[in-house]
């Protein structure tokens, strides 16, 4: 099998070509060591690639193999998001302020993996402290997509985002840099990358995964998961990231299925919520069709689908908009310029901290970090923080209510597909609305997941939304499986990178 | 407006961000419209609704009151970006 096959292949593909010693894990980790190095200058997907971390990895996977002892993950190259506290590997958020941290610890998350026997490509780009749409404020330059969009049947050259804040992980997945990816979720950052560039994303239920060792942005919505090329890779994957974590008080105690078996269940008799409130004016034609073509090829799949009603949705961003920056500015104090990362010396102690962290945090951070100071000062906890965690307490009642009637709900992960460099930046407000269709599950804490569902009229992947009860990711795996099939699989058409 | 210049110098001397005043009337803009933009929530009705505290109800775990850690000035102070016998440096802050 030649390189740029083997760095095709799906995990499970690899996974089951590993034990029958097809190729080895060190072959494998090559072919993507190699795919990375001809790529990353175009796509900057990767901030730090860790060949040797890698190649050492595989050579340990490649004993373990030939020795009959080959654990769940043995030799699966995966890619892993700079947020992820690494041990002895530098991690930076992809902020200034964190400088050339490096860690004297391993996230749980990670550790849960290389235990599982996965191997590490690299540390991958995302936006500062996973605070973006677009992947274009991290500290290392933005993520170029692998997709072109066409206009007027030809092949348009502008540079798209491939979503935010996970951008390396999505980049590097849809470019077969990587078997895999991690990432993280904190109002769609896994669901709108994964969706805009043709891949698999899930946020599981918050307390799913262990957010220990996670480089904090607003602690009650941050929850980790995988990006994938399959369903089936995605269900693999969650398996052995999840885990309940002494370390972290908000994790839960509750077992972890074998979510890849659960795919073969089908899903006759599911049935089916969609939510009246997210047919919004901003939803694109086009993705309105899709979504009307996701209930088609639900119900031909044995579903019902029933209409429902989530009558706080439109609260659900701006409630968003003072939780997680409120939680933003009291996670982000801690960079001080004394303990770790960058210093900018000033004329006493006070001064050094706001020369550290006006030089060191990048303008979007700065923004949320004024906005949360602001919400939470003096005089005005009660009449934002406060009434935003009431408002979330409403629209959480409107997911109970509909878990009565249906057993998950569909909906547009975005409602229009990749937009170009720069188009989006100068507006906060108008970047912030890429999550219209994702933060509600945040919010409530609950599972979602996106599927590729079809192409945009520019050739470009759009995605579909599951979304689902507390600790119920197999029913997502399911269905996500189900839209996975009848869609088919959207790869990047030209590798104009290399 | 929702906020003013003032306002936003006073916000960045409460977050420690040093700001200059042309950043300050950015901001004042930038802030004043996302506050302005989350007011709608003024349309919600939050009588007798507590806050949202956890997604599943559990009890938060309490564990032993016992030392689990330690011993490791060496890696607690190896990040610094100015150290010396395993403290933080930092600008005299007492006359």
């Amino acid at each position: 099998m030649s390189k740029a096959e083997l760095t095709r292949l799906t995990l499970a593909e690899a996974r089951d070509g590993l034990r029958a010693r097809t190729f080895s894990a060190v072959e494998l980790t090559e072919a993507f060591i190699a795919a990375i190095e001809a790529a990353n200058q175009h796509l900057n997907a990767y901030v730090l690639p860790t060949p040797e971390h890698a190649l050492a990895q595989a050579r340990d996977s490649d004993r373990r193999l030939a020795a009959g002892e080959a654990r769940a993950l043995e030799g699966l190259p995966l890619g892993h998001k700079d947020l992820f506290c690494t041990k002895g590997v530098r991690t930076t958020a992809c902020s200034r302020i964190l400088g050339d941290f490096t860690p004297p610890y391993e996230s749980t998350v990670g550790q849960n993996l290389w235990d599982a026997g996965a191997v590490m490509l690299g540390k991958l780009n995302c936006d500062e402290f996973a605070m973006g749409s677009s992947n274009e404020t991290s500290r290392f330059g933005p993520v170029v997509s692998p997709w072109r969009r066409t206009r007027e049947g030809k092949t348009d050259n502008t540079k798209l985002v491939p979503g935010g804040s996970s951008g390396g992980s999505s980049s590097a997945v849809a470019a077969n840099l990587c078997l895999a990816a991690t990432a993280t979720d904190t109002g769609g950052s896994i669901r709108q990358p994964a969706a805009i560039t043709g891949t698999v994303g899930i946020k599981p239920t918050y307390g799913r995964c262990s957010r220990w060792g996670i480089v904090a942005f607003a602690s009650s919505l941050d929850q980790a998961g995988p990006i994938s090329k399959t369903v089936r890779d995605n269900a693999i994957l969650l398996r052995h990231m999840a885990s309940y974590d002494a370390k972290d008080s908000t994790s839960v105690d509750a077992p972890v299925p074998d979510y890849e078996a659960a795919l073969r269940e089908g899903i006759k008799g599911l049935r089916v919520g969609i939510p009246k409130e997210y047919r919004i004016d901003g939803l694109s034609a086009e993705a309105a069709a899709l979504w009307q073509q996701g209930i088609d090829w639900l119900k031909a799949a044995g579903a019902t689908v029933h209409e429902i009603s989530l009558p706080h949705t439109k609260y659900a961003l701006p409630a968003y908009y003072i939780v997680a920056p409120a939680e933003c500015s009291s996670n982000l104090a801690r960079y001080d310029g004394v303990r770790y990362g960058l210093r900018v010396p000033g004329k006493d102690l006070v001064d050094t901290y706001e020369n550290t962290r006006a030089d060191g945090f990048g303008k979007e951070v700065r923004r949320r970090v004024l906005i949360g100071t602001y919400v939470l000062s003096a005089g005005y906890y009660d009449a934002y923080y406060l009434k935003a965690q009431k408002v979330r307490t409403l629209i959480k009642q409107d997911f109970d209510e509909a878990w009565g009637s249906v057993d998950t709900i569909l909906t547009p992960t975005t409602p229009s597909p990749a937009f170009g460099h720069g188009e989006k930046s100068g507006d906060p407000l108008a970047m912030y609305l890429e999550d219209i269709f994702t933060v509600t599950v945040n919010m409530a804490g609950l599972p979602g997941i996106s599927v590729p569902a079809g192409l945009s009229h520019e050739g470009t992947p759009l995605g579909l939304q599951l979304i689902g009860k507390p600790f119920d990711e197999s029913t997502l795996f399911r269905a996500a499986r189900v839209i996975e099939e009848a869609a088919g699989f959207f790869k990047v058409p030209q590798r104009w990178w290399a | 407006m929702e906020v003013d210049e003032a306002t936003v110098k006073r916000i960045a001397r409460l977050a420690r961000v040093k700001i200059t005043d042309e950043e300050a009337a950015g901001l004042e803009t930038e802030l004043s419209g996302i506050l302005d933009w989350v007011k709608q929530l003024d349309e919600v009705d939050v009588a007798g609704v507590e806050p949202m505290t956890r997604v599943v109800p559990i009890k938060l775990p309490m564990r032993e009151d016992v030392v689990t850690d330690g011993e490791i000035a060496e890696q607690v102070t190896e990040n610094a970006p100015l150290s010396t016998d395993h403290f933080f440096v930092v600008p005299k802050v007492v006359e």
